[in-house]
């Protein structure tokens, strides 16, 4: 006869309803270990989406997503031409924040190496790849942006012509990807009162200098489209990342960069774990704290309703002992009501939590591995909760039932 | 057939407390009980009646004398002689004032318990639990919750729970206290049938004088000090009969 379902069967409701609570709770522990995982597996989903070996960056920077990198564009042809690399492109991402339909829109602006890369290698969910050089936008469906919408941006329309699913930057923007070229006019488009306010500017600082003086077209070239002004440098690429030939040695390209005095490279693993060391060290380390102080909580409440449900049995423990029950047949009916309750607790959660957790702004990534952890220390946390239960029943003398 | 006794005391004293706080609860009592023989234990409250239950039952060690229970000296003094819990599991039964059933249990499971406990298998001790609950009268209550049922037939619960492992002794302390007097009656003309069927040893605290004819041998206790009953008690049991 199994005591502990007996027990449970004769309190049904309370047993339910405290089992419940416990669930919500332990709900939260997988929620809060699902936002960690979920954060940084977006932080990592750009960097490892673009199928990169290598990164190239500005000289002693951390890379596009730590800080500023500028590097002009010829850079990818240098890249290409170093021993070892398959190919090379531009990357270029920056987030921006635009209003459309009347409400702001923010978003992270991805370029693809055009023609390299169409964004074949997206999570697509809808729509198809990029098809031409301009105008076009893979959008995530974090964004709200349906299929054949139409997104101006800066002087340019853009028009959607694939969704991806989940693919958002490590401060949780949804990413839209547009070729390179689009994506730095983005970046760096202008107003036509600020150009022509530029422009004029040009002029007065030309005109200013005996060569502008003496040189009319001088001062005709300062007033016109600043890319045909040699002086002037092109638009900025984030970084320029390149693929590795087959064979080719990691370490042996990156030390062949070491001489070069303006641009730092990075192994794919290197940017991953710079990432990751940088933008989202301190909310991962600030949830992994968190999710720890909720499972010494939760080991605590658990405990506590153990102990209390001990309480309410001190008599008929007593009457155990007294008709000759042994202390294993005792431990036996705490320590299995615990872990029932720590087992439906987890169940309770995980249900809860697979309903739950997809109506959340951000992703909570929930993983194998994280729910067997957690089933382990479920477990744990049971047979610890029930200890305290355990030594108050083990005080228990037979003649109490007697009283 | 084992001759032994059922149970037998030698000056079992205890003393509660030392010095100015010494109280001395039980004074030297000797019994003996034979099987199925069925022994009352009269005494006004504080006569050390419940003490001599809890040292016999061998729940609180005495601090002097002797317990020897089924042939098997269990106490020397304070001292415990072998697994004290096991042996009650297997050799005595407890009816208390209180009813004093597992309320997580049903009647039947309240009685099946003490038959898994000592090693039966759960079907074996289900059916013995159904026939002593039948035997009580209290068969067809057998799946009812203990809240469910009334003071007389809890007890009678109680008393198919103190047989259930087939005890060389049972010891019961006020156990028609609860009762209206024609169920106590009821309650203590079981114990002398239950003595008498299945040859155990059978002492029972009791106030009422009325069922004293139900009794084989009737003890005094005063002061924690026992003794034979009074002639008048006495002829009053044999009158009664």
């Amino acid at each position: 006869m199994n005591l502990a379902i007996r027990d449970i069967r004769h309190s049904l409701g309370r047993f339910i309803l405290t089992t419940i609570g416990v669930g919500l709770l332990l709900m939260v522990v997988m929620g809060m270990g699902g936002i960690y995982r979920g954060m940084v597996d977006d932080a990592l989903i750009v960097t490892r989406g673009v199928g990169a070996d290598l990164w190239i960056v500005q000289r002693d920077t951390r890379g596009p997503f730590a800080e500023v990198s500028r590097l002009p564009r010829s850079l990818v042809d240098r890249v290409a031409a170093v021993s070892g690399i398959l190919d090379a492109r531009e990357f270029v991402f920056h987030t921006i924040q635009r209003e459309h339909g009347g409400k702001p829109l923010r978003m992270g602006v991805l370029g693809l190496g055009w023609p390299i890369d169409k964004g074949e290698g997206l999570p697509l969910i809808a729509g198809r790849p990029l098809a031409q050089n301009h105008f076009e936008m893979i959008a995530d469906e974090s964004l709200g942006l349906e299929l054949g919408e139409r997104v101006r941006l800066g002087k340019d329309t853009y028009t959607v012509i694939g969704i991806t699913r989940w693919l958002v930057s490590s401060g949780g923007d949804g990413i839209a990807c547009f070729t390179s070229r689009d994506a730095q006019t983005i970046q760096f488009d202008e107003p036509g009162e600020s150009v022509r306010l530029e422009r004029q500017a040009r002029r007065a600082r030309a005109s200013e200098i005996d060569f502008g003086r003496t040189q009319p077209g001088v001062l005709q070239r300062a007033t016109g489209l600043s890319g045909n002004i040699a002086a002037l440098p092109g638009p900025a690429v984030s970084a320029v990342i390149a693929r590795l030939a087959p064979g080719a040695d990691v370490d042996a390209v990156l030390r062949s960069f070491e001489g070069w005095s303006d641009v730092t490279a990075y192994s794919g693993a290197q940017q991953e774990d710079l990432l990751l060391k940088g933008s989202v060290d301190r909310a991962r380390r600030q949830i992994l704290l968190f999710r720890v102080l909720l499972t010494i909580i939760c080991a605590v409440i658990m405990g506590l309703i153990i102990y209390t449900l001990t309480l309410d049995k001190l008599h008929p423990i007593a009457l155990l002992k007294l008709i000759g029950a042994t202390n294993r047949t005792i431990v036996g009916l705490i320590l299995q009501q615990s872990l029932i309750m720590g087992a439906l607790a987890y169940g309770v959660g995980y249900l809860v939590g697979q309903r739950l957790f997809p109506l959340f702004p951000r992703r909570v990534l929930v993983t194998g591995d994280d729910l067997l952890r957690l089933a382990g220390i479920v477990l744990a946390i049971s047979i610890l909760a029930s200890l305290l239960g355990i030594w108050k029943a083990m005080r228990v003398a037979p003649n109490d039932a007697i009283g | 057939m084992d001759e032994s006794p059922a149970l037998e005391t030698t000056a079992l004293t205890k003393v509660y407390g030392s010095g100015h706080t010494e109280v001395v609860a039980l004074r030297d009592a000797s019994m003996r009980v034979g099987r199925g023989e069925i022994v009352a234990l009269l005494g006004p409250s504080g006569a050390g009646k419940s003490t001599f239950l809890l040292c016999v039952g061998l729940i609180n060690p005495p601090t002097r004398g002797r317990v020897t229970i089924g042939g098997r000296l269990m106490q020397d003094g304070p001292r415990s002689l072998g697994d004290l819990r096991h042996f009650r599991r297997e050799n005595i039964g407890f009816v208390f004032q209180k009813s004093n059933l597992i309320p997580f249990l049903s009647a039947v499971e309240n009685v099946q318990i003490v038959g898994e406990l000592i090693g039966r298998p759960s079907s074996v001790a289900r059916r013995r639990a159904m026939e002593l609950l039948d035997t009580l009268g209290v068969g067809p209550r057998a799946l009812n919750m203990p809240t469910q049922l009334s003071g007389g037939e809890q007890q009678r619960v109680t008393i198919a729970r103190s047989l259930a492992n087939q005890p060389s002794l049972i010891l019961a302390d006020e156990p028609t206290a609860a009762l209206d007097s024609v169920r106590g009656r009821q309650v203590m003309e079981l114990f002398r049938d239950v003595a008498h069927k299945y040859g155990t040893g059978v002492i029972v605290v009791t106030h009422d004088h009325r069922a004293l004819d139900v009794f084989d041998t009737v003890y005094e206790m005063e002061d924690g000090a026992l003794r034979a009953a009074s002639h008048a008690v006495a002829n009053a049991s044999m009158e009664a009969r």
